[in-house]
């Protein structure tokens, strides 16, 4: 009850990116707690780029108003967050220890060197060109970059897209291991499990809007009951349908059903004629949350 | 402090790529080595026909600064010999030295002067001294300028110029495309520093090469230079910062790469036809001349070779100087406030 409402380390008020007469971001009111790893989730054009690079300093807005810490931005918010953008690039011909050398003098307090390479696990790379590192080993270079400054906030764009399951799973465990340290991490991605894996708070955006914000349990219990049941459209030839069914979605060649008690709904399908060959029973994840949302793929394009 | 921990930050890191492209660092170097060695052996001989003679006169009017053939009556009547007025002596006896002028004479003074290294020389005096003996006769010696040596300072200064607008201009533009801009961007390093860097390193690097190229090319080829070795670097210092603003200036904005290349074509080509690299302008039109005064290359080598081929001071050279300053000063201020980490077209 005596819980006191700490400000939030990043919030937006009414914040608004316009590319042509369009707007990409629209409106947006954000609030992050310190701590958390807050996810920003959408399909690719939703506006989670624009979004994130607004925020980090990167992009100006058109309208509306960023705060760090309750304050208005200013030229010394890069000493205290790490960025990593989703594509981006290095001087040439640099070695990952070249690299770690440039970016440790740009900060006034660098972080210890030898336990940020452990950190990130680059002690076997540090003689290597940075173009000729796997997937895995640039992010965890670009990660280490965006660490250097022991930021209190991180970003991180799409820091998975394009790796492979096991160099993904390892890039997790490194993002665990900042947000334990107590550092806030803001991340963008279009993978559901990244978020349900990773994130404490996320918000759901399309065409630039927020859809729904929460924690992720939360976001499935509030928007899905009980478990979700699949049945062939076929089964469903000549039966009548009871009423309480009337929800039922049809997805491709599945009709999709939300149970609140799983026994009963069974029992009553039974009832009313539904063969139950072909059944699956599910929990919802962020994917049907997505597309319940919006009524279309998150993958897509 | 921290302005200095962050620029040499940036300053060593580019320092490494240019030592690590052995593939640019090479060309860099060949490249000028090949030309001058070209360029000694395909004009190796000089074959005029005619004899040109100095003639130290005072000069009142620019139409005197034409050739006249009867500036000294006795050789008037003798079509081969073209008669060039001089109002300087010492600039006229250098270049009899030099075997640009076969004679000097100085109808004044009732003197002539003939160098005796010089086939065309001694053909010359006999031709003078056969038509009058009003003359009395000096002798100098100096080897002869060749062709090599006179464009020596413009291939030198083409390197330069290559060097400064490309490795300055079309990197920050590649830099820009492929968001290293970007990256740098979101570090506290400034725009001011991180351009600083990229100058400085490449003035230092073409330098540093200018000096290899030449002392090679000297071993080989022993090149005239009358003049101080100072001042020569440091026309190439103020040349090359000059030429690295010009390419700060280009790639402030822009995020194509193909468009930097054309606007850093535009000007590198013409400077490279008309600031006087392969042949002198003096014998070009008025208005070429004139038009050639907005290149910074034109009035590098000027300064240049009047310190190799005519021992020119300091103060000879201080409008160049002046000139090259200046251009730098506005290249980087108007530079400076264009410049966009992310630029346009995004």
């Amino acid at each position: 009850m005596n819980k006191t409402i700490a400000t939030p380390i990043l919030s937006t008020r009414g914040l608004t990116k316009t590319y042509d007469d369009i707007n990409v971001v629209d409106k947006l009111d954000l609030d992050i707690r310190e701590g958390i790893c807050f996810g920003l989730l959408g399909p690719n054009g939703a506006g989670k780029t624009t979004t994130i690079e607004m925020l980090e300093g990167i992009l100006p807005p058109n309208a509306g108003e960023i705060l760090y810490r309750g304050k208005p931005v200013d030229k010394h918010f890069f000493q205290h967050v790490g960025i990593q953008f989703q594509h981006t690039a290095l001087p040439d011909f640099l070695k990952v220890n070249d690299v770690l050398n440039l970016f440790s003098r740009f900060y006034d307090s660098p972080m210890n060197r030898d336990e940020l390479i452990a950190w990130c696990n680059l002690e076997d790379i540090l003689d290597r060109d940075h173009r000729k590192l796997s997937g895995g080993q640039k992010q965890r270079l670009l990660l280490a970059l965006a660490l250097m400054n022991d930021p209190d906030l991180l970003f991180l764009d799409e820091p998975t897209t394009g790796l492979d399951p096991q160099a993904r799973r390892n890039f997790w465990e490194l993002v665990r291991s900042v947000r334990s340290r107590g550092k806030t991490v803001l991340l963008t991605t279009h993978y559901m499990d990244e978020a349900e894996q990773l994130c404490d708070e996320i918000a759901v955006l399309d065409k630039g809007k927020v859809l729904t914000q929460g924690a992720p349990r939360t976001l499935l219990n509030q928007h899905f009951n009980g478990a979700l049941i699949r049945l062939p459209v076929a089964n469903f030839a000549g039966a009548t349908i009871p009423p309480e069914f009337k929800n039922a979605e049809q997805q491709g060649d599945f009709m999709q059903l939300q149970a609140t008690q799983v026994d009963a709904t069974l029992s009553t399908l039974i009832a009313s004629g539904v063969s139950l060959n072909g059944l699956q029973v599910e929990s919802a994840t962020l994917d049907d949350l997505f597309l319940k949302l919006t009524g279309h793929e998150l993958r897509g394009e | 402090m921290m302005f200095w921990k962050r620029f040499l930050g940036v300053l060593t890191a580019r320092n490494l790529e240019f030592w690590r492209d052995k593939e640019s660092l090479s060309w860099n170097l060949i490249f000028p080595l090949v030309l001058v060695a070209a360029f000694a052996f395909l004009f190796d001989s000089d074959d005029r026909t005619i004899v040109t003679v100095g003639v130290v006169q005072e000069i009142q009017d620019e139409g005197q600064l034409e050739s006249n053939n009867a500036l000294v009556p006795e050789l008037a009547s003798l079509a081969f010999v073209e008669q060039v007025p001089y109002e300087n002596r010492d600039q006229a006896l250098r270049r009899l030295q030099q075997h640009q002028l076969d004679l000097v004479i100085a109808p004044d003074e009732q003197r002539y002067w003939l160098n005796e290294s010089s086939p065309g020389s001694a053909l010359a005096a006999e031709l003078l001294s056969a038509r009058s003996d009003a003359y009395a006769q000096e002798v100098l010696t100096g080897q002869a300028l060749r062709y090599v040596d006179w464009v020596l300072p413009g291939i030198l200064a083409m390197n330069l110029m290559f060097s400064c607008l490309y490795g300055v201009g079309y990197v920050i533009v590649r830099y820009r495309k492929n968001s290293v801009l970007k990256r740098l961007q979101a570090t506290p390093l400034s725009a001011f520093e991180f351009l600083l860097a990229q100058v400085v390193s490449r003035v230092w690097l073409v330098l540093a090469t200018l000096i290899v190229v030449y002392l090679i090319c000297n071993a080989i080829f022993s090149f005239v230079m009358e003049g101080s070795y100072l001042l020569l670097i440091l026309l190439a210092f103020l040349g090359a910062l000059c030429m690295a603003a010009l390419g700060l200036l280009i790639a402030a904005r822009t995020r194509s790469e193909e468009l930097s290349r054309g606007l850093l074509d535009f000007i590198a080509w013409p400077m490279l036809l008309l600031s006087g690299v392969w042949f002198s302008l003096d014998g070009s039109p008025d208005w070429v001349q004139q038009f050639a005064q907005i290149f910074p290359l034109t009035h590098l080598l000027d300064a240049a070779r009047a310190v190799m081929f005519d021992g020119a001071g300091f103060a000879e050279i201080l409008p160049q100087i002046i000139v090259l300053i200046a251009m730098t000063f506005v290249f980087l201020v108007v530079g400076a406030r264009l410049f966009r980490w992310v630029g346009d077209g995004r």
